[in-house]
């Protein structure tokens, strides 16, 4: 079943991805359609099953706590699209 | 003397070693390789031959002193989504078309510390999501081999495409992949190369791009399960950068290849034989089975009930954790930025902007099974079902050593065949994804061609942490099946 535009709309807000109205329809379609296909995980019985977080094989470790890495604020700065000095620029977001 | 272009990564080792060739003269030869024939392939999204050269130099000057790693003067390509310092690297996305890494991935930087020389880097899906490198923001790669009838362009198999490409076609002797649902092993499969994914946390995840953290695991890919395990021992071991990096040693995987299989249990999942599988595809299954069992392996049946779920699991687990990775391209630190008044404006239309259909589509699903209302029914049901799936694996390695299937239910397509329906797009990875989700190690290797001359694979999976095992099955296979075939483009045929 395809999504309608409201539920598209409402999920690429979310994931802030500006659509176009002809991609709200297409992608509603191809949506709908993976929706239904995973809906057959409905019928496994996950009864007292525990979630699958990762693949568990890495113990959990601690490190010293102590600065491994900084002062480094050029290349940190230096992939943006746009900066004032030592700043990363964004329009105006409080009045 | 056979020429530059027949040799295997192991054999021009042994060549520089002995100073019969120099790195140079190798990466020379390689370089023009790629200048005569990627104009048809599209395997590399940025060439650096001037960094190739000047690394062939140094290496030279090693291997004069009798210096010099395991990988020293050896020319690789790179997947590009590695990031590697001061060379452009952009997940084949336009979103980080001009990005410059001000550091290193850990496994290019095995690499290189070994010696390893970068033709540069090779062309993938975007953000490593799809099956047939067609979601490239720099076009697809093309696979190097053609249909005996045909001169159709046909897909490499995804994502790691271009590294498929480039191995297949002799540009580079081997090549880096990634692989979270198949994205090694598919497309070695689809060139008639092999791939190794190795056991999730072998291989450091610091300094490749994300995709789905809880499956992403870089590996090799190479002509053959050799030159796959000197990168592999090159590429893994522990990484305190990556909490999820395990600390175990690396063993010596060459070694491995000398094993053989005798006595060797290996086992057959019966769900595998997937309804609509091509006879073609069970008729090599059925020989690689012979095969093992004539090097004195013992098949048996085994039972992976939950298989038919591997791929619904995998769509949602991968892209709830894709949307969350790449919620970082927001335009503002690093990346392409479409401005707009409002900065969720600017986020909108970044990232409306930078992203392919393939990758927007992913990113909204992961958003949708993540968001209120619908965790519970989509994500955390995955999330069990995943624990499931991997039960079925560590079930079966009670009673048997390795499985064996084929990598993939058909061999390369043409561009064109492309399936309109994404849900029939993704099944390319029904062999491939279960694996992943149990975050044991598979790998593929080349064991025939179809009846149009096209290459299909076998794939392997093993127990956690015992790719030596994996190796010398694989092998074992790799003698049988004595796989020769070149593609139609390939830097050894003489235009």
């Amino acid at each position: 079943m395809s999504l309608d535009a409201k539920t598209v709309t409402r999920i690429a807000r979310l994931a802030r991805i500006g659509l176009k109205p002809e991609e709200v329809e297409t992608l509603g379609q191809d949506m709908g359609s993976i929706i239904d296909w995973v809906e057959q995980l409905k019928e496994v019985d996950v009864t007292d099953v525990s979630p699958m977080i990762g693949t568990g094989l890495a113990t959990p470790r601690l490190r010293e706590d102590r600065v491994t890495d900084g002062n480094c604020r050029d290349k940190v700065l230096a992939n943006a699209p746009e900066r004032e000095g030592p700043f990363f620029t964004v329009p105006k977001v409080v009045e | 003397m056979s020429g530059i272009h027949d040799f295997t990564l192991a054999s021009a080792r042994d060549a520089l070693k002995s100073r019969k060739i120099s790195a140079v003269e190798l990466t020379n030869a390689h370089i023009d390789a790629i200048e005569r024939l990627d104009g048809q392939l599209n395997s590399f999204i940025t060439r650096t031959p001037d960094q190739a050269r000047e690394g062939a130099k140094v290496a030279d000057e090693a291997l004069a002193k009798g210096e010099g790693g395991s990988l020293c003067g050896i020319p690789l390509g790179i997947k590009d989504l590695f990031c590697t310092n001061g060379v452009r690297t952009t997940a084949a996305s336009k979103i980080l078309g001009n990005f410059v890494p001000p550091y290193e991935s850990a496994v290019t930087a095995n690499l290189l510390k070994d010696g390893a020389v970068f033709l540069g880097k090779l062309n993938l899906d975007e953000f490593a999501m799809g099956s047939a490198n067609l979601n490239s923001a720099f076009g697809p790669a093309v696979n190097p081999w053609k249909r005996k009838d045909s001169d159709a362009k046909l897909v490499t198999g995804g994502s790691s495409g271009g590294s498929a490409a480039a191995v297949a076609a002799g540009l580079v002797l081997g090549a880096t992949g990634t692989d979270t649902g198949g994205s090694i092993r598919q497309p070695a499969a689809f060139t008639g190369i092999a791939g190794i994914k190795p056991t999730y946390g072998r291989c450091s995840r610091f300094g490749t791009i994300a995709f789905a953290s809880s499956l992403d695991q870089a590996g090799p890919m190479a002509r053959n399960l050799q030159d796959c395990a000197i990168l592999l021992e090159s590429m893994a071991g522990f990484d305190p950068r990556d909490s999820t990096s395990v600390d175990t040693p690396v063993p010596n995987y060459e070694a491995s290849l000398k094993r053989g299989v005798k006595g060797l249990r290996v086992g057959i999942p019966k769900e595998y034989h997937v309804e609509g599988m091509p006879a073609e595809i069970e008729a090599l299954w059925q020989q690689g089975m012979n095969w093992l069992r004539d090097a004195g392996a013992e098949v048996v049946e085994v039972s992976l009930p939950h298989t038919k779920y591997g791929l619904p699991t995998y769509y949602i687990a991968a892209l709830a954790e894709a949307s969350s990775n790449l919620a970082r391209y927001d335009g503002v630190r690093f990346g392409e930025r479409v401005s707009a008044p409002s900065l969720d404006g600017l986020y909108e239309a970044s990232r409306a902007a930078g992203f392919g259909e393939e990758v927007k589509r992913r990113i909204l699903i992961g958003t949708h099974v993540l968001s209120s209302g619908y965790y519970d029914a989509y994500y955390l049901r995955a999330q069990k079902v995943r624990t499931l799936i991997q039960q079925d694996f560590l079930k079966a390695f009670e009673n048997v050593d390795v499985l064996l299937t084929p990598t993939a239910p058909s061999g390369a397509f043409a561009q064109d065949e492309k399936p309109t329906d994404p849900v029939q797009m993704y099944l390319n990875d029904v062999f491939t994804v279960p694996a992943s989700m149990a975050g044991v190690p598979a790998l593929s290797v080349p064991a025939g061609l179809d009846a149009r001359g096209v290459p299909l694979g076998l794939q392997l999976i093993g127990k956690f942490f015992d790719e030596e095992t994996l190796i010398a099955a694989g092998h074992a296979i790799e003698q049988a099946a004595a796989f020769h075939h070149r593609p139609t483009i390939h830097a050894g045929v003489s235009a």
